[in-house]
């Protein structure tokens, strides 16, 4: 079974090095976005400190999001997904390492472009490691329920706006949580219990999102 | 060993087929025959567990694939339609990663070898023709020889001559060594002499 | 034992469904009428005045029972789903699909009110109340299974895979319920909850209570109506 995680993980990483420009791009994304608010609001340093947690979750949230697209479709296109229906591992195992692929893809290197993006807002550096920490801690659980969301809508005409209305809604506790410890901290409070709170959701997701997962593959297949 | 029982199949609120019961052993070779678009892939879909019938099972030894999931999945290989290859890899790295996927020991010498036997270079496959991609594909049959089931939809269609009489060979050792292969084809070939059962879906329908 | 379980299939064909589900429909839409007119004189007539709120609190006796049953909805078409997978009967997945846009509904009626009590009583149309961001999130999970089940053709794939959301969905809704309230204690600032109602007399509690009712038999009613429409289009 652990050879089948390593398999697919290594398959997975090795087709997002031959295609390094899909990758880029997601993260270009996450960096433009937040770009994108004090043009919008105003660069007023009080401001962008206080909104500077909920906008860097939010810019992760949508950059993991816009990259779910390229997590089965590739692979429904050109017909390696029946031969992974079919592997000797379950299917929850191979689910579960695919996800895992994704978030070393899409979610990791947020993780460690994030204090750059705190730094133009102006966050104190005291705040980056709870920033990270709980990006770390979040955005696996993001890139799990949101392989339960691409498999779902896997081969569907609406495709990327109709996985976003599925999966937002599903995101929210972990925003809510993530940006909600590092605005505790913010206040000088402890940000023990909503980090404690993420990693069971971390916990729960990968217990139980491998399995959805599964069988959502399994009935899109059909 | 595989049984099908009274499998019944309904397509876009088209019934492809009803009724539809057989049995195969090992060392037999089933042919699937019919005109495009009679079925043949979705029976072998059904067959695979890809794909659930409208009604009947498909038995493995007596119990149903169903329930067997990954232990029948680990007993078989599909060749589908498509060449089931990532562009971007090499042939030698989808053949790994197709092998250790299905639970296959192989060696690289052996996938060399493979590579060779149906005159392939070891390029990413987006550089290779349609018919080298299909060869790419069925390079895979070499390195299952210790599957007790093989199924192949149109394993012919896109291949020339040698190529062809390549893949026909295999087939016919595989069957020898005491293994099924069921095949679904609509074109003649010249191993369909030496089949044990045929299934005709035009007259299932 | 197994005479029950027998009967029980033999209901979960469609055909023999649709005459049951038209006879029940029509009981429980007059229920629904009655209990309405009830419920609302009650609310609107018979309760007494509140004391901070003024007569504007009678809202509450939409927007409560409301609230109530676009949750309620949401875990029954689960319910359905889930047997619909587990059993693989058709019946159960039409009555998950009749359910939603009730549920929807109900949940949009919830905003709605929640909207116009807010308004005498804060000064604005929308308030970031815990209650009306699940209220507001629901209805978005209600979306999403809706164009789901729309954006698929196969209908066999579109009712699996709205199964599988909805079970998905019922198990966050707590969690996302959870996390929102403690994201409003966060956010404390100006909002005044909207579950400090004010102190329940027993009469604005069986008020709200037969309006719940009330919505209860008129869920049933349109969803089975919507069932039978559903079971036609199948034939």
């Amino acid at each position: 079974m652990l050879a089948a995680v390593r398999c697919v993980v290594y398959r997975d990483l090795l087709l997002a090095l031959r295609r390094r420009s899909d990758v880029a791009t997601a993260l270009l994304f996450f960096v433009i976005v937040t770009s994108l608010f004090p043009l919008g609001i105003g660069a007023e340093p009080d401001l962008l400190r206080s909104i500077a947690p909920g906008v860097i979750w939010v810019a992760a949230l949508l950059s993991c999001m816009l990259s779910l697209g390229r997590l089965f479709a590739a692979d429904h296109a050109d017909g390696t997904l029946e031969q992974l229906l079919l592997s000797a591992a379950p299917l929850g195992v191979i689910a579960a390492a695919k996800a895992l692929a994704h978030w070393l893809v899409s979610g990791l290197p947020l993780v460690l472009i994030a204090p750059l993006i705190a730094l133009q807002y102006g966050l104190p550096a005291a705040l980056y490691p709870v920033l990270a920490l709980s990006l770390l801690l979040g955005t696996p659980v993001l890139s799990m329920i949101g392989s339960i969301g691409a498999a779902l809508t896997l081969g569907l005409r609406g495709g990327g706006v109709l996985l976003s209305l599925l999966v937002l809604p599903l995101y929210v506790p972990v925003l809510i949580m993530g940006a909600g410890s590092v605005e505790m901290a913010a206040a000088g409070l402890a940000p023990d219990g909503q980090l404690l709170l993420l990693a069971a959701l971390l916990i729960v997701a990968a217990a139980f999102a491998p399995w959805a997962s599964a069988a959502a593959l399994r009935i899109s297949a059909e | 060993m595989l049984e099908a029982v009274d499998l019944a199949c309904e397509r876009g609120g088209r019934s492809l087929f009803r009724g539809l019961s057989f049995a195969l052993r090992g060392g037999e070779l089933l042919r699937i025959a019919g005109p495009n678009g009679s079925g043949k892939t979705s029976l072998l879909r059904i067959m695979c567990g890809l794909l659930s019938p409208t009604a009947g099972a498909v038995l493995w030894g007596g119990a149903g694939i169903r329930r067997l999931r990954e232990e029948y999945s680990r007993r078989l290989v599909y060749i589908g339609h498509a060449p089931a290859v990532k562009e971007d890899l090499t042939v030698a790295e989808n053949l790994a990663i197709a092998c250790r996927l299905a639970g296959l020991a192989v060696s690289p010498r052996e996938i060399r070898a493979a590579l060779e036997k149906f005159e392939l270079s070891d390029w990413p496959v987006k550089r290779l023709s349609q018919g080298q991609r299909r060869r790419a594909a069925l390079a895979r049959l070499l390195l299952s020889q210790s599957l007790p089931l093989w199924l192949l939809d149109e394993p012919f269609a896109a291949l020339d001559v040698t190529a062809t009489r390549d893949v026909e060979d295999l087939i016919a050792a595989h069957v020898a060594r005491g293994a099924a292969v069921v095949y679904a084809s609509h074109q003649e070939a010249r191993i369909d002499a030496t089949v044990s059962r045929l299934v005709d879906l035009v007259a299932a329908a | 034992m197994t005479a029950q379980s027998i009967k029980w299939f033999w209901y979960a064909s469609p055909q023999t469904f649709y005459p049951v589900a038209g006879v029940i429909a029509r009981w429980c839409g007059t229920a629904a009428a009655v209990l309405c007119a009830v419920g609302l004189y009650m609310g609107f007539f018979v309760a007494p005045t509140d004391a901070q709120q003024g007569e504007a609190y009678r809202i509450i006796f939409i927007h409560v029972p409301a609230a109530w049953m676009s949750m309620f909805l949401y875990v029954v078409m689960a319910f359905w789903a889930a047997v619909g997978l587990a059993f693989n009967t058709r019946l159960s997945h039409m009555m998950a699909s009749a359910l939603a846009p009730t549920g929807a509904l109900f949940t949009f009626v919830a905003l709605w009110t929640g909207s116009f009590w807010g308004r005498p009583t804060w000064g604005t149309w929308w308030a970031w109340d815990a209650r009306l961001t699940s209220e507001l999130i629901l209805l978005f999970l209600y979306f999403g299974f809706m164009a789901l089940q729309a954006a698929i053709d196969d209908r066999r794939r579109a009712e699996r895979a709205g199964a599988l959301l909805a079970i998905v969905g019922v198990v966050n809704v707590p969690i996302i319920y959870y996390s929102v309230q403690w994201w409003n204690t966060l956010h404390q600032g100006a909002s005044v909850s909207l579950a400090r109602a004010p102190s329940m007399a027993a009469m604005m509690l069986t008020g709200m209570l037969i309006m719940a009712l009330a919505f209860w038999m008129y869920s049933i009613a349109v969803t089975l109506v919507r069932v039978r429409c559903l079971i036609m289009d199948n034939e």
